[in-house]
């Protein structure tokens, strides 16, 4: 997981993450519906041993009372000390599921059990962090409109070991995913090439200038892939060019009808975008407030589409 | 590092598979077989059809979870109940009271394993096996009961800890050990409400029933043979614990139910008198002692010849019999005072003296001529006894727990012809002799002796010393004690049964004194018992006051008893409290991790430093690729945090060059750096 995602300030979250430690302040508990029902079972016991004069009755009334007890301490123990913090999003096409990964750092030396999170709009998800080590949780929370979505308040929380009693804390992670406008379904071609125009800054006419070597991105065209300097000394490095020649392929909000409206505008450019960079097009976009030079390969892409989701919004940049 | 993904919603479909991922075939019968043990010691209690219903519902849903089939539908559920409730009533006549309504929270117990579904489902099975634990404790409260409840009590919590974990990711060793371990911490909370929990004494509602098993023990009559079939049984009849120390043997005589009444074979207790208060002339200080009585389902309380002190909650006669006021059916402890030399009923009713001549006039004629004509020979009634001694020393009696049947004049074919016998025949003969010769007398029943446990330090009497003697009446001594056995076989009254008749009669493993290190186990297992009947089964409201009082608050309010269970309370939880963070504490690092976390520390404000998840290589190799003009000295620490950590053999030399390194290492300030590729964003982690 460590390698798949592209650092270019979009994945990464925008504000430091800052590790939550759920001290014990920040940690509440209180008995589940179980746990009362736990205790009502207790008096049952404690009256079936008075009524029967069972001393032995009273020996489980009062070993269960104390399981009771101890359950509670354990369950604490279980969140409290705990570091929640953020760990990566990456970007998705809005109306799929955005994951947001949590991290959960275990510094005791007891490991901890059935930590669950949930938070508002996604499913809990239950892990184990083993004494001294960290696990990684992953929401998945669903998008519908394009721009950043923030993670909400997370609920970390346990009823282990007994179920008797929940020990909850409210963290608030600064962990945001970047939502791309969903791909237009339809079947509009792509425009047509222009010739390249003096204003491609990075451009140069003519044949590919070799620019130099850097490691390998995942993303980076195959085609660039260095596959001498792999066999020789086994590290993936791509090949890049300072300029590309031909044609730019150019797209243009301005150029699609008003009539669309801008949401379907966005969409149809960012599919697009997803078709030129598949076809290895070369490619620029043009929004009313931004021009993105022609370029090619995953950053590029990346740059087209955090362009198109923020189109308009208000909000911090990546 | 272990990742989970929350899962899809499942569909919720009723009747089908359990919807809850918690309840996979393996947990579903773990919890199966924990009912199982947990609802065994019923059976025996209850109609056959309850435990036949029980075994197939338990077992049909082991099937179903084993095979992944579905639950029946809720109406089938519903009748069934119905069906248990009618069988239940069908049996008992009723559906409420102990056992009909014991019977019906099994069945129903059962029946909920076919609606076990969730999780939710599973929490309320384990809460009625809890809640079936104490109704196991109705029948036995034995060691052994107590051992294995305590079993079903772990298999259950561990059971309850399964459901909170994730399907596959608890090993049963594990949530074992967990749950053995709470337990062990709950057991100091445990002790402590056990002493200082305010006691009430039972019951606050409806009266538990008689036991039906007829204990045994001495009862209103005394026929030729009960005493002797009594001395077969080494049942316990009760303990003592002497305050001070215990009397020789032959003193050792503990009075049961006296026996006015004969009718010519049996004799009979009659009417017990309550008054005139008996009255004691004591001659000696009294000897306190405390008996922890056995139930036998009847009101004798035993004690010392002679008691003297009225009990509370009991009754002493005029010929000092105590007598509890119902018949004693749960182990009881009682704490009495006894004096063994003493002159009793000094001043005795004409009336009562009279009761003490009755004889059926048509039985035993010989036995009367031999009284009447010790009557006519020995002016002084002391002299009448003394011949009544003699005859039993000189002719040829003998003492035997197999005596020969006795016919319709029992008391003339023992003294006359047979002359073998058993207590009951001598102590019987011996009374009507007397009362023959026209000196008051009466039979007393009891127990002689007992056995000293040299491990516990309390005297053991069984139903094997169960023993019967008379009392006769003289004019300035009141009633005095006679054991005509005594005469016969001076060995069973100073040594024992055991040492009075021969070996092979046959008697009961603990009675016979010739293996000595199976006696010594005996005693152990016998102290065993005792201190668990002391401590744990008969911590009575009393006992607890009795603490108190030890503890130094004899006469404690209930705010003083309140303040000591919360502070008691409040200690054990505050250790528990400390034993519990005392596990959270942060190990310190290693050093090289501390190498490895300075060096991170002076990344930091280039935005490298370490991510979490982020292992020594990756982290160096991003360093590197973000600071080339140091990239060599990066990926030598990375390497050497690599071979310290996971290397076969480190070096001490290759943790001083690390620290060296990163000590040295001063990475340029961002506005120095050339900014490279794509990688050289700043990175936050």
């Amino acid at each position: 997981m460590e390698t798949s995602l592209p650092h270019d300030g979009a994945s990464a979250p925008a504000v430091p993450a800052g590790a939550v430690l759920l001290s014990q302040r920040r940690v509440y508990i209180l008995p589940t519906g179980f746990g009362l029902l736990f205790a009502l079972t207790v008096a049952l016991v404690l009256l079936a041993s008075i009524n029967y004069n069972l001393s032995l009755g009273y020996v489980l009334a009062f070993l269960l009372a104390g399981l009771g007890l101890v359950a509670m301490l354990h369950t604490w123990r279980n969140l409290v000390q705990l570091e929640v913090s953020a760990g990566r999003t990456e970007p998705v096409f809005a109306g799929d599921a955005a994951v947001f990964q949590v991290l959960l750092v275990n510094n005791a030396g007891v490991a901890r059990a059935s930590i669950r999170l949930e938070t508002a709009g996604a499913l809990a998800t239950s892990l184990d962090i083993p004494a001294r080590g960290s696990s990684v949780a992953r929401l998945h929370l669903g998008t519908q409109r394009r721009g950043w979505l923030k993670l909400p308040r997370i609920r970390v929380y346990t009823t282990y070991p007994l179920g008797l009693f929940r020990a909850w804390s409210w963290v608030e992670l600064p962990l945001r995913a970047l939502v791309w406008p969903q791909p237009e379904n339809g079947d509009a071609p792509l425009p047509d090439r222009l010739p390249g125009s003096g204003e491609a800054g990075a451009g140069g006419r003519g044949t590919d200038d070799f620019a130099g070597m850097r490691t390998y991105q995942p993303g980076d065209s195959l085609r660039h892939v260095a596959w001498k300097a792999l066999a020789r000394d086994g590290r993936l490095v791509t090949k890049q060019f300072a300029g590309r020649t031909g044609q730019h392929l150019w797209l243009d909000f301005m150029l699609l009808p008003r009539a669309m409206g801008d949401e379907a505008r966005l969409s149809r450019l960012t599919r697009w975008v997803l078709a030129a960079e598949a076809a290895g097009h070369a490619y620029g976009m043009r929004l009313p407030d931004r021009e993105i030079a022609p370029g090619e390969g995953h950053p590029h892409c990346n740059r087209c589409l955090e362009a198109l989701a923020l189109y308009r919004l208000q909000g911090p940049k990546g | 590092m272990t990742t989970t993904d929350a899962l899809p919603g499942a569909p919720r479909r009723r009747h089908a598979q359990p919807v809850d991922a918690t309840l996979d075939a393996a947990r579903v019968l773990a919890l199966l077989a924990t009912l199982v043990l947990v609802l065994a010691p019923h059976a025996a209690e209850f109609p056959a059809w309850v435990s036949v219903t029980v075994a197939s519902v338990l077992g049909l849903r082991a099937l179903f979870a084993w095979r992944g089939m579905g639950m029946p539908p809720a109406w089938w559920l519903a009748l069934l109940a119905t069906a248990a409730a009618l069988g239940i009533w069908s049996s008992y006549g009723r559906l409420y009271g102990r056992d009909a309504a014991l019977g019906l929270l099994l069945l129903m117990t059962c029946l909920k394993t076919l609606e076990l579904r969730a999780r939710r489902d599973a929490h309320v099975l384990v809460l009625l096996g809890y809640f079936l634990l104490v109704t196991g404790f109705l029948y036995s409260q034995s060691m052994g009961m107590a051992a294995y409840l305590l079993g079903c009590l772990w298999a259950l919590t561990a059971c309850l800890l399964t459901f909170q974990r994730e399907p596959g990711r608890a090993a049963v060793p594990e949530v074992m050990r967990t749950a053995g371990l709470m337990i062990a911490q709950a057991a100091p909370l445990m002790l402590v409400l056990f002493l200082l929990f305010p006691r009430v004494q039972g019951p606050l509602w409806g009266l538990p029933l008689a036991q039906s098993a007829a204990q045994t023990g001495l009862s209103d009559t005394m026929a030729p043979g009960s005493v002797a079939s009594l001395s077969l049984s080494d049942a316990v009849a009760f303990r003592v614990d002497f305050l001070s120390p215990a009397p020789e043997a032959k003193r050792l005589y503990w009075r049961g139910p006296v026996m006015w009444d004969f009718d010519g074979r049996a004799w009979r207790t009659g009417e017990a008198l309550t008054t005139p208060a008996p009255v004691l002339g004591n001659v000696s200080e009294p000897l306190r002692y405390t008996v922890t009585l056995e139930p036998h389902n009847a009101r004798w309380l035993f004690g010392l010849d002679m008691p003297a002190q009225r009990l509370e909650g009991s009754v002493l006669t005029a010929d000092h019999q105590m007598l509890a006021l119902r018949p004693v059916r749960a182990r009881m402890r009682y704490e009495t005072s006894s004096w063994l030399t003493y002159r009793a009923g000094l001043q005795e009713s004409p009336r009562t003296l009279q009761r003490a001549l009755a004889l059926p006039s048509d039985y035993n004629p010989r036995a009367l001529a031999l009284g009447l004509r010790w009557r006519q020979d020995y002016p002084d009634p002391r002299n009448r006894v003394a011949s009544a001694l003699r005859m039993f020393g000189e002719q040829p009696f003998f003492y035997t727990l197999a005596p020969p049947l006795l016919g319709r004049d029992s008391v003339d074919e023992f003294l006359f012809d047979v002359r073998r016998g058993f207590c009951e025949h001598f102590a019987s003969s011996f009374v009507v002799l007397m009362r023959a010769a026209g000196v008051p007398a009466r039979v007393v029943t009891g127990y002689q002796g007992g056995v000293l446990n040299p491990v516990g330090g309390f005297l053991t009497v069984r139903q094997s010393e169960a023993h019967a003697w008379a009392e006769v009446w003289l004019q300035g001594e009141g009633w005095v004690r006679v054991d005509p056995t005594a005469a016969v076989s001076p060995q069973r009254i100073e040594g024992g049964l055991a040492a009075a008749v021969p070996a092979d009669s046959g008697l009961p493993l603990f009675v016979r004194t010739d293996n000595a290190l199976l006696k010594r186990a005996r005693f152990t297992l016998d102290a065993i018992a005792n201190g668990w009947n002391q401590w744990v089964l008969g911590y009575t409201p009393e006992r607890q006051r009795e603490l108190f009082q030890r503890l130094g608050m004899p006469k404690a309010s209930w705010q003083g008893l309140a303040a000591a269970l919360a502070m008691a309370t409040g200690g054990v939880v505050l250790v528990l409290v400390l034993i519990t963070l005392r596990r959270l504490r942060i190990a310190a690092p290693d050093p090289v991790t501390r190498a490895w976390n300075t060096l991170s520390a002076k990344l930091a404000p280039l935005g490298l430093a370490r991510r979490p998840q982020e292992g020594p290589m990756d982290h160096g190799e991003r360093v590197a690729n973000a600071l080339p003009a140091h990239a060599a000295d990066v990926r030598r620490m990375a390497h050497l945090v690599v071979q310290l950590r996971y290397g076969r053999e480190a070096a001490p030399e290759a943790l001083e060059e690390l620290r060296h390194r990163v000590r040295a290492f001063r990475p340029a300030p961002r506005w120095q750096r050339r900014v490279t590729t794509a990688d050289g964003h700043p990175v936050t982690g």
